[in-house]
């Protein structure tokens, strides 16, 4: 061994053992980086990228320096807290830009990005953008103030300055109902609230239907663990049916059952437990979205919980019987604990699920059941506000990765098994 | 564990009958909105719920009218087309993609796998909404939001964790010494790949491409937004049939996917079998 | 391999087939009957003279305005003509997304001459919009309540009294026509209404009668919601777009009965988006000529109760297509029907739309 220190092992063609070893493993690498590069670049361009994007125009606000750069240059100038409007040269530089913006139609996008900020302010370029046109040459401050007195509104100058910059944290305080004010920053007037409630309220009906799912599909993972391989094929069949059924084919069957002319509703007015004029009310609100979401969720916290629970081997309990407990300590004591990480896998997955959710709330939510997911669908298509749907689907996919971390401690990615 | 022995106890005996018919009303919740859809839509009137001729099993109260309607109504039928245009094209480029990926990472020495591995998941953990609104505002940009493609890009990309994970699984019991065997038996490693690799993962392959198909054929999310009137699926026309409620059409529609996803679960199971058979596993 | 490449080239074969199709024609309303009619008076007869053309029907005009924008964006307008409101046309219009269009060039004549601009006089509200038919948000109510003791609501405000009506009603979930009908029960004279709409005082007073009876409400957010919600006795009153409820009432023979009282007149058209290839452009004007011409907007009101836009087709409305009744006394221009109504405020709404709908929609979310 003393001479290992002067003798360098060396391959067949004489190059250096660690060289061959390390070019084999480089070899290796490339290869398996060449399997999956395809893939990867296939799943960065159309989907990671789209998430950048929307993460883009979650702060974006170009709009208002592309639509008026006049304007913004010469507010540079004018100190917001002085509690004066802006002078004539401001006015003039407002003149000039609002000329272009008409004729190029743009002036009305501004107003309604301004509106989101600061109310009145897509009726005020609306207006203007009629008049302006016509205006002569000369002092614009008293013509801009005799088509609409709001020019002299301190307000809309402050909003018009705070929104200048081509990126903006308004949409994010938005989505937490605050809002930039001259003072700071503050929570939006009480009738102007929705958002935090909203993400409350997600959380809450979230919590709720993975709550539900716990304690239905504990015991039915129990049993399917407990029975012997054949019978619990059997009845697996009946948990993976509705996993593999279309989600629309659910909700449509929710729908119909908790009418208050659904079928619920007539067999038990059938059976005589409600009257005709008393049917319950089970769609349209919280209680639809709840029990129809825990029945299409179910399924994703009993496969986990079967597959933990089936590591479980039976003699534990045996042997605590043994021992003289009885079955409520020996389930209690020994038999629950090492389901937990199955409880954890089943909650964490059904939860990340549930408060993503969109199409069952849409359909049986009613106004009181819908989730934060809906809203965002709303800015989306009908109010236009992107730069604000933008905003709280991030927080959306942050409040999500921060559980899939933790889903990933407890189980790991690599141990996810689907049936 | 679960027989009753002969010595249990009137609360033993009660618990044992007891739990069991709280799980069949669980089993029950879990099966019967799905199995009572199917009689529904051979309702003669268009109601959504049982007549009383239904109940008394009159035959007039039956009809097949619903499923006529479906077959022979042009939007009905347009969208059945698109959805069997859009899905079985991303579920290839899915399989395709994933198969070789997941091939990739299961080899010995990959870099930076799991950030890679994070990020090809991601997919099937971010939120459909935010995934559909995303595709919204840059698909737009690059000129796809309302085209075919699109939206096959869309549910391809959507698929692929699937592909991943499935064939990934049949990797990992995969016995390496195989491969020696067939090295030490002259071939090279593309014939190994094909004679020797490629059986063992197929099931996993196969499973991997039906998740990616029904994840395909069944999402309306992401198609509502990247879609225009073009590629109209069947669950948007469900969807919208569903917010308007106008005819239990809808019924006669979900009652044949009920039937397809049955199809689909006994495929699936069937090939499970097969994989736990050729790898000396069997139930019990 | 041999079935992956079967698929592929199956695929790829249908693809090209779907590509390969002559003149589609792309044409966005909002579904249900009105888009039957639509169908019925407009397409089918332009389809049979041009046998070429391939009409696609697309039911998102509820969302025209964002698709429109992010078409525009994109830089890949797939719609050829969009059936709007007027006051989404107005905004469409100003922010260049909708086409103007000079009706004396790009309409037709009425057949003793008149001027297509003067045909249609007062409603064309905008430069872009070419309108089809006067309609009204109103009413329908269930006829076979036994709650109520044998009344009928017959007065608007009838509809906020829980007392004497009791049951769920639907209104539609925004704030137009909603807000006003609160303020006029608030006890708001008809002609204050907007002057009192525009103050924080006043939204704060139609948001609190809105209140009392929220709790009684389901939010409708498509036209043919409404009618279902009636059919199915889910609510007892409820707003829609008066040609809904005549299909309930008259083609489906539902225990319905219309509450004309306070009914909003609105119109609805058609614009056509900027953006268009030339030929597209050409194809669509030619069929807008033919769809808007005296005969086609007479021959809609067949279908369902709409009044036709232009005064020359009012004499030609005859009687149903298929129940062989007269539509006259159905349409909401009906002296019978129509004492008490209101005009949509297009000016007032497309200043205001934006600030009392974020309103609105955060007292929904409570």
């Amino acid at each position: 061994m003393s001479e290992a220190s002067d003798t360098v092992l060396t391959t067949q063609d004489g190059r250096p053992l660690k060289a061959s070893l390390r070019k084999a493993l480089r070899r290796e690498k490339m290869r398996a980086f060449l399997l999956i590069a395809p893939l990867l670049v296939f799943v960065i361009v159309t989907f990671v990228a789209p998430i950048v994007d929307m993460l883009l125009r979650s702060v974006e606000n170009g709009i208002v320096e592309e639509t008026l750069p006049e304007t913004v240059q010469a507010l540079a100038s004018w100190d917001p807290s002085s509690g004066q409007i802006p002078d004539e040269a401001i006015f003039a530089a407002l003149a000039a830009d609002l000329k272009v913006a008409v004729a190029e139609k743009t002036h009305t996008r501004l107003g309604s990005r301004l509106n989101y900020e600061e109310t009145g302010m897509s009726s005020l370029f609306r207006k203007t953008g009629r008049r302006v046109q016509r205006m002569e040459e000369g002092p614009y401050k008293e013509q801009f103030l005799k088509v609409d007195e709001d020019w002299g509104d301190l307000a809309v100058w402050q909003t018009l300055k705070r929104f200048s910059p081509p990126y903006t944290a308004g949409y994010y305080l938005a989505a937490v109902d605050a809002q930039q004010t001259p003072d700071g920053i503050k929570m939006k007037p009480e009738d102007e609230r929705v958002y935090l409630l909203l993400f409350g309220r997600t959380l809450f009906l979230s919590i709720m239907i993975t709550v539900s799912c716990l304690l239905l599909g504990y015991p039915i993972a129990f049993l399917l663990a407990a029975l012997p391989l054949r019978t619990s094929n059997l009845l697996m069949i009946l948990v993976l049916l509705p996993f593999w059924t279309s989600l629309l084919v659910r909700t449509s069957a929710w729908k119909v059952l908790l009418q208050q002319q659904g079928v619920i509703n007539d067999f038990l007015v059938w059976v005589g437990v409600v009257g005709d004029a008393n049917r319950l009310v089970m769609i349209n609100n919280q209680t639809g979205t709840i029990i129809a979401m825990t029945h299409i969720l179910l399924p994703f916290m009993i496969l986990p919980l079967y597959s933990v629970m089936k590591t479980i081997s039976p003699s534990y309990v045996r042997a605590a019987k043994s021992l003289g407990a009885t079955d409520w300590t020996a389930f209690w004591r020994v038999y629950f604990p090492q389901s937990v990480p199955g409880i954890g896998a089943g909650a964490v997955l059904v939860f990340i699920l549930a408060i993503g959710y969109y199409i069952t709330p849409e359909l049986v939510g009613g106004t009181s059941g819908i989730f934060i997911s809906n809203r965002i669908a709303y800015h989306i298509s009908s109010s236009l506000n992107w730069g604000l749907g933008a905003a709280l689907g991030t927080m959306l996919l942050a409040a999500v990765l921060i559980l899939f971390i933790v889903y990933d401690k407890i189980v790991g990615i690599d141990n996810v098994k689907l049936g | 564990m679960s027989d009753l022995p002969a010595y249990a106890s009137t609360g033993q005996r009660l618990w044992y009958y007891g739990f069991r018919i709280i799980c069949g009303l669980i089993f029950f919740y879990l099966i019967f909105p799905i199995l009572v859809i199917l009689p529904l839509s051979f309702n003669a009137e268009d109601f959504f719920t049982f007549t009383k001729a239904m109940l008394a099993f009159e035959p007039a109260g039956y009809s097949l009218k619903h499923y006529e309607d479906f077959f022979t109504n042009p939007d009905w039928q347009q969208a059945l087309t698109n959805s069997f245009l859009i899905a079985p094209v991303a579920t290839i480029l899915a399989t395709g993609f994933g198969t070789l990926a997941a091939i990739g990472l299961s080899q010995s020495h990959v870099p930076f796998r799991s950030a890679i591995m994070a990020i090809l998941i991601s997919p099937m953990i971010v939120p459909l909404i935010i995934s559909a609104a995303g595709m919204y505002f840059f698909y737009s940009r690059i000129g796809l939001q309302g085209t075919y493609w699109g939206v096959v890009l869309a549910h391809a990309a959507l698929g692929t964790p699937f592909v991943i994970i499935t064939v990934t699984a049949t990797l990992v019991g995969f016995d390496r010494s195989l491969v020696r065997a067939a090295a030490s038996m002259g071939a090279n490693p593309v014939t190994t790949f094909f004679k020797v690799q490629m059986p063992l993962i197929i099931p996993g392959v196969v499973s991997g491409a039906l998740f990616a198909f029904i994840t395909s054929f069944d999402e309306v999310v992401v198609v509502l937004f990247l879609g225009s009137a073009g590629q109209k699926t069947l669950p948007w026309q469900m969807f919208t049939g569903l917010r308007e409620q106008i005819s239990p059409t809808i019924l006669a529609v979900a009652s044949l996917m009920v039937a397809i996803s049955i199809v689909l679960l006994t495929v699936l199971e069937l090939l499970r079998r097969r994989s736990e058979r050729m790898r000396g596993l069997t139930p019990g | 391999m041999k079935l992956k490449t079967a698929i592929l080239a199956g695929s790829a074969l249908a693809l090209f087939s779907t590509a390969a199709m002559a003149a589609d024609m792309t044409l966005v309303s909002w579904g249900g009957a009105y888009q039957a009619s639509q169908k019925a008076a407009y397409t089918d007869p332009y389809v049979k003279m041009n046998p070429d053309i391939n009409v696609i029907w697309d039911e998102s005009s509820a969302e025209a305005v964002a698709k429109l924008r992010a078409m525009n964006e994109a830089g890949n307008v797939t719609w050829d003509l969009v059936d709007v409101v007027a006051s989404d046309a107005i905004r469409l219009c100003d922010e260049g997304l909708a086409m103007p269009i000079d009706p004396d060039t790009d309409l037709a004549a009425a057949p003793d001459g008149t001027s297509a601009s003067e045909d249609f006089g007062d409603l064309l509200v905008s430069e872009c919009f070419i309108p089809q038919i006067v309609y009204s948000t109103t009413f329908g109510y269930r006829t076979d309540v036994d709650e109520w003791g044998g009344k009928t609501p017959d007065d608007i405000c009838d509809v906020f009294d829980l007392e004497a009506f009791p049951g769920k009603r639907s209104l539609e979930k925004r704030p137009i026509n909603n807000m006003e009908w609160a303020l006029l029960c608030d006890g708001v004279a008809k002609d204050e209404v907007y002057d009192v709409l525009e103050t924080e005082e006043g939204q704060a007073r139609a948001f609190a009668k809105l209140d009392t009876i929220k709790d009684q409400v389901v939010w409708w957010s498509a036209g043919a919601e409404t009618p279902q919600l009636l059919a199915d006795k889910e609510v007892v009153i409820g707003s829609t777009y008066n040609g809904r409820l005549f299909s309930l009432i008259e083609e489906q023979k539902q225990p319905v009965a219309m509450l004309w009282d306070a009914q909003v007149f609105d119109l609805d058209g058609w614009i056509i988006p900027t953006g268009l290839s030339d030929e597209r452009l050409a194809a669509v004007k030619e069929f807008v000529k033919f769809a808007t011409d005296t005969q086609r907007l007479a021959d809609q009101a067949k279908y369902i109760s709409y009044g036709p836009a232009r005064k020359s087709s009012a004499p030609l409305v005859g009687k149903h297509a298929d129940l062989g009744i007269d539509m006259a006394p159905h349409m909401p221009t009906d002296p019978a029907n129509a004492k008490n109504t209101f005009l949509y405020n297009y000016e007032w709404w497309a200043d205001y739309r934006d600030d009392i709908d974020a309103k609105f929609q955060a007292w929904l979310a409570k």
